[in-house]
């Protein structure tokens, strides 16, 4: 099995994009700029996510989630 | 399109708008981009807005404007109903509308304007930002500006790019939802705010009133809150406890930098506006009018920059808004930190005495007052207010 790496080893942060509502709330809180948002399309950048977890925790709507085995690439 | 502006803006938002406005009447060249298909559009907005922060950039239009506000009403956890009432305050706005007539007093002036066409990156020329990097319907393109100014709103990764640090620490982003519901029973020239644990810790929830019954209700909390209980089981609990049967129109997230200006907001070759240079009022967590005041100096400045020829003139832009609005955010950023830090005790203690006043002698000033005798410490911040 396949693991995304993110910039501290296997990402655990898992973006569920149909879920997103695009709004940016993550993005402003990311501090290492690794979340990509576009008109309706997000995604983690993985080589600059530090599995901080902050995006998870300012998320108003609950879309984004940690996944302690890792997120498999697809 | 030309081939190179004088000026690009990243963002059409308010803040954009203005800016792209005061730019282009100033005599640069101006090009505004948006990524979304529609200026305006989707509205992550609770749409309130002071008469004052409104007129000073666009006559009031019955067309953009949903309710007339007269009258606040802060609801304490115990349910008290402290309620204010001001001769014409502002309004709530109709957003879809008022952003798209913003933009298009910016189009006038002679700012063109392109939608769909995102942002990817910037252009750097001897250390300083020259130009952007974009993606326009599916094609990578380049161009060409003097200065660049970022309005890209809460997630602020044009700063960034040129180096400026403009994420907020979560612990000072309001993380919010808001639905617009249908057979609200509430009066149209109120605005609700509800404080206490149980329905917005450490924020507000509101119900604003727009045309024909509607209304805006939602809330934000901190990410700190957000960390154990999402803003939208909030939002649901209060949605089932008080309106089970109203029917939803829309319904949104969006985050509010609730928190004191970034500390620089201008740099060789790019300047930051509204949101994205963090220029939200961190009390009221409202943005609409303090960013296009952002806009309008971030504007100005940048195209005399441009007629004088001398780009360095941009870095005076971060003094410029500290005098006119930045410091005073300071100070409602520490109030801030005192007030919604209330118990759930103290918001009724001071809803009680509040309510002892009588009607007609009521004021925004008194509610302070009232809540400032149940935290003196907070009396020395505002007491600078006169000092600075
Ligand atoms: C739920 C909620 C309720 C609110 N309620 C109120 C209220 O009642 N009153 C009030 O005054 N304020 C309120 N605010 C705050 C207010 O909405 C903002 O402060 C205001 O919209 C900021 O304007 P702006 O122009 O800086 O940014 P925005 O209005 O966010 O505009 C930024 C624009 O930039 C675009 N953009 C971003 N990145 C790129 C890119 N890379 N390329 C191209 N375009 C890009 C976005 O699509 C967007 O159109 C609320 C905010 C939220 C989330
Ligand atoms: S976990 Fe941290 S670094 Fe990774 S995307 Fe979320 S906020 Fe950014
Ligand atoms: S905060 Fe949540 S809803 Fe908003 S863009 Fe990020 S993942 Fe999507």
């Amino acid at each position: 099995m396949n693991y995304r790496q993110a910039k501290t080893g296997k990402l655990m942060i898992d973006i569920l994009p149909d879920k997103c509502d695009f709004c940016g709330c993550c993005v402003g809180v990311c501090p290492e700029d690794a979340i990509e948002l576009k008109e309706a399309e997000i995604f983690i950048i993985d080589e600059r996510c530090t599995n901080c977890s902050k995006c998870i925790w300012s998320c108003p709507i609950e879309v984004i989630k940690f996944n302690k085995k890792g997120v498999l690439s697809k | 399109m030309k081939p190179e502006y004088d000026i690009v803006i990243v963002g059409a938002g308010p803040a954009g708008s203005i800016a792209a406005r005061f730019a282009a009447e100033g005599g640069a060249s101006v090009l505004m981009l948006e990524k979304d298909r529609d200026v305006g559009y989707p509205v992550r907005c609770g749409e309130a807005i002071s008469k004052a922060g409104v007129s000073e950039f666009i006559a009031p239009d019955e067309k953009w404007i949903s309710a007339h506000i007269n009258k606040f009403a802060l609801i304490s956890p115990d349910g008290t109903e402290a309620v204010i009432e001001f001769s014409d305050a502002g309004y709530v706005l109709e957003r879809r509308i008022f952003d798209y007539e913003l933009a298009k007093t910016a189009a006038k002036a002679g700012a063109e304007i392109l939608t769909r066409a995102y942002v990817n990156g910037l252009l750097f020329e001897d250390g300083k930002v020259s130009g952007v990097k974009y993606e326009y319907r599916g094609e990578q393109k380049e161009l060409k500006a003097k200065i660049v100014i970022g309005a890209d709103g809460v997630e602020s990764r044009i700063g960034r790019w040129a180096g400026l640090k403009t994420y907020v620490d979560f612990r000072e982003m309001e993380c919010c939802v808001q639905v617009t519901a249908s057979n609200i029973n509430v009066k149209d020239d109120t605005l609700y705010f509800y404080f206490g644990e149980n329905v917005a810790p450490g924020g507000y929830f509101w119900i604003f009133p727009k045309v024909n019954g509607a209304a805006n209700i939602g809330l934000g909390v901190s990410g700190m809150v957000g960390k154990k209980k999402s803003a939208l089981s909030f939002l649901n609990n209060f949605m089932e406890n008080n309106f089970p049967n109203s029917p939803i129109l829309t319904s949104i997230a969006g985050g509010v930098p609730s928190t004191i200006t970034l500390d620089k907001i201008s740099a060789p070759g790019i300047m930051l506006v509204g949101d994205a240079a963090r220029q939200v009022n961190p009390l009221s967590g409202g943005g609409i009018a303090s960013g296009m005041i952002g806009g309008s100096i971030a504007g100005k400045i940048a195209a005399e920059a441009i007629t004088n020829n001398s780009l360095d003139h941009i870095l005076t832009y971060d003094k410029a808004w500290h005098e006119r609005l930045g410091k005073r955010h300071e100070l409602f950023e520490k109030i801030k930190n005192g007030i919604y830090n209330f118990s759930d005790d103290k918001f009724n203690k001071i809803a009680h005495s509040f309510n002892k006043i009588p009607y007609e002698k009521r004021s925004l000033g008194k509610l302070f007052t009232t809540a400032l005798f149940n935290q003196p410490s907070l009396l020395v911040d505002v007491a600078k207010i006169f000092i600075i």
